[in-house]
């Protein structure tokens, strides 16, 4: 069988693959997404104490591997597994799915925390103090001066973590996940021809160009107000 | 419990430290390799060719944009299928030989090193101060004496931060290794937990192992940027 007979017979497993991709992303990120902000508030606002624990978790998680995360999750659950039993909890760890993505979002939450806090600290006291002097209260300030703003300054990092956090989704794979990589490594199994993994690749590459397009769209929508030679529109690497 | 750590006939300790040992060969001897790759690769990206250009900043987004262990793969079992083709062609009666995990690794890892360190890199080389280079030309310095006198301490100054991130990645990036049946910190682990069935408590000592290497170059790196920086006024 050569190459194109097995691309032919196994792309709908490939395409089966990539929305399993897709779906372990987009709801890591999702739901980083909305758990970050508040952290990031605390980050840059709370007092030391308060911000100890949080400082940890995320340390904790920037230095160690998301594979041994993930099989702290995915394997350590199981030494809990009476306990875990006895909360109704074990359904949820039995599950390879329930537990990569539980994985994806502590990740990517702490590295969302980190990343928004900087656009929060990067906030002009001024637009602040203003919002103050027309006396807005605490909410109204961050909903309408602090958050847009920290958006618009975070915006492509965010966009940079969120194609890490889908690269790194590949390794779902690994706990029996068919996600690209999953049906990929299958296909080879029992094909032993060499061309699915560059498949594979271009299809992680087809995935991230189209983001990098919509993320730069959006970016573009954010700072319709700023001219397009601001600081925004600088290399952020 | 401190049993299970012990070194010795009962205790994993001395296992778990072999890992470490490799996880640390590994990423050691990827780094001049990913570095060379990355100057190689930055260069390209730079030069005036224009197809050279296209190479470099081709291979960047490439490597960028593939999960590292999708790399990993792609290193281990193609370059593995390509070692044997090379020795049936040369000899039809050879054995299949396996690839060495451990080489794959090097490679795989110094691969996506090299892409990410030559942005690092050009982003350097863009922040030089032409003015520092012409002064070497005016006191008569060769290109190469250039290079060496000017371009290159302080290159190292402005990629120092960048690089020390890319270190740290790279380090945790070694785990990938223990899929493809390498036995660095990640994989004696798991041998650890098949015997005693206490996964939790072991993965959480591989965590905390790792945590501490993270920890302690980052320590490493501040001092290095301290010392790269010596004779810079603060701002």
């Amino acid at each position: 069988m050569d190459s194109l007979e097995i691309i032919i017979k196994y792309w709908p497993k490939l395409l089966d693959g990539t929305l399993m991709t897709l779906k372990l992303t987009f709801l890591s990120v999702l739901v980083a997404a909305i758990i970050s902000p508040f952290l990031a508030l605390t980050r840059a606002n709370a007092s030391p104490m308060v911000q100890a624990p949080l400082r940890l978790y995320i340390s904790f998680i920037r230095g160690t591997p998301i594979l041994a995360q993930l099989f702290l999750i995915y394997y350590g659950s199981g030494q809990f597994r009476p306990i875990l039993q006895e909360w109704g909890l074990w359904s949820f760890f039995r599950d390879p799915f329930n537990c990569a993505l539980l994985t994806f979002v502590l990740n990517t939450t702490a590295y969302q925390t980190e990343i928004l806090r900087g656009g929060i600290m990067g906030v002009n006291r001024g637009e602040i103090e203003a919002g103050k002097a027309l006396g807005m209260n605490k909410l109204r300030i961050l909903q309408r001066i602090v958050f847009p703003h920290a958006y618009r300054i975070a915006w492509p990092a965010l966009g940079n973590e969120i194609i890490l956090m889908m690269k790194a989704s590949a390794l779902a794979s690994v706990v029996t996940i068919f996600d690209i990589l999953g049906r990929t490594r299958q296909i080879f199994s029992r094909t032993f021809d060499f061309s699915i993994y560059l498949w594979a690749a271009i299809l992680y590459l087809c995935i991230t160009a189209i983001f990098v397009l919509i993320w730069r769209q959006a970016e573009l929508r954010l700072n319709k107000h700023i001219a397009p030679s601001d600081h925004l529109s600088a290399d952020k690497k | 419990m401190f049993e299970l750590f012990s070194f010795g006939e009962n205790g994993w300790g001395d296992e778990i430290l072999d890992g470490v040992a490799i996880t640390a060969q590994l990423a050691i001897a990827t780094l001049p390799i990913g570095l060379f790759i990355g100057f190689i690769v930055a260069f390209a990206a730079m030069s005036k060719n224009k197809p050279l250009r296209a190479i470099g900043y081709g291979y960047t987004t490439l490597m960028r944009g593939l999960p590292e262990i999708l790399t990993l793969f792609v290193v281990y079992n193609g370059a593995g299928l390509l070692l044997n083709t090379i020795i049936k062609w040369w000899n039809v009666d050879a054995q299949p030989i396996d690839f060495s995990p451990f080489i794959a690794g090097v490679i795989a890892l110094a691969m996506v090193f090299g892409a990410f360190s030559a942005e690092v890199l050009r982003g350097a080389f863009n922040a030089l101060d032409e003015g520092q280079v012409e002064a070497g030309r005016a006191v008569g310095m060769s290109p190469n004496v250039i290079f060496w006198r000017i371009k290159l301490p302080q290159i190292w100054r402005f990629a120092l931060p960048g690089l020390g991130n890319l270190w740290i990645n790279m380090l945790k990036d070694t785990s990938l290794v223990s899929i493809i049946a390498l036995n660095d910190l990640m994989r004696m682990t798991k041998v650890a937990v098949a015997f005693t069935k206490q996964p939790f408590t072991f993965y959480l000592v591989a965590c905390l192992i790792y945590w501490l290497m993270s920890l302690l170059s980052e320590i490493i790196l501040a001092k290095m940027e301290q010392n790269a920086n010596r004779g810079i006024m603060r701002v």
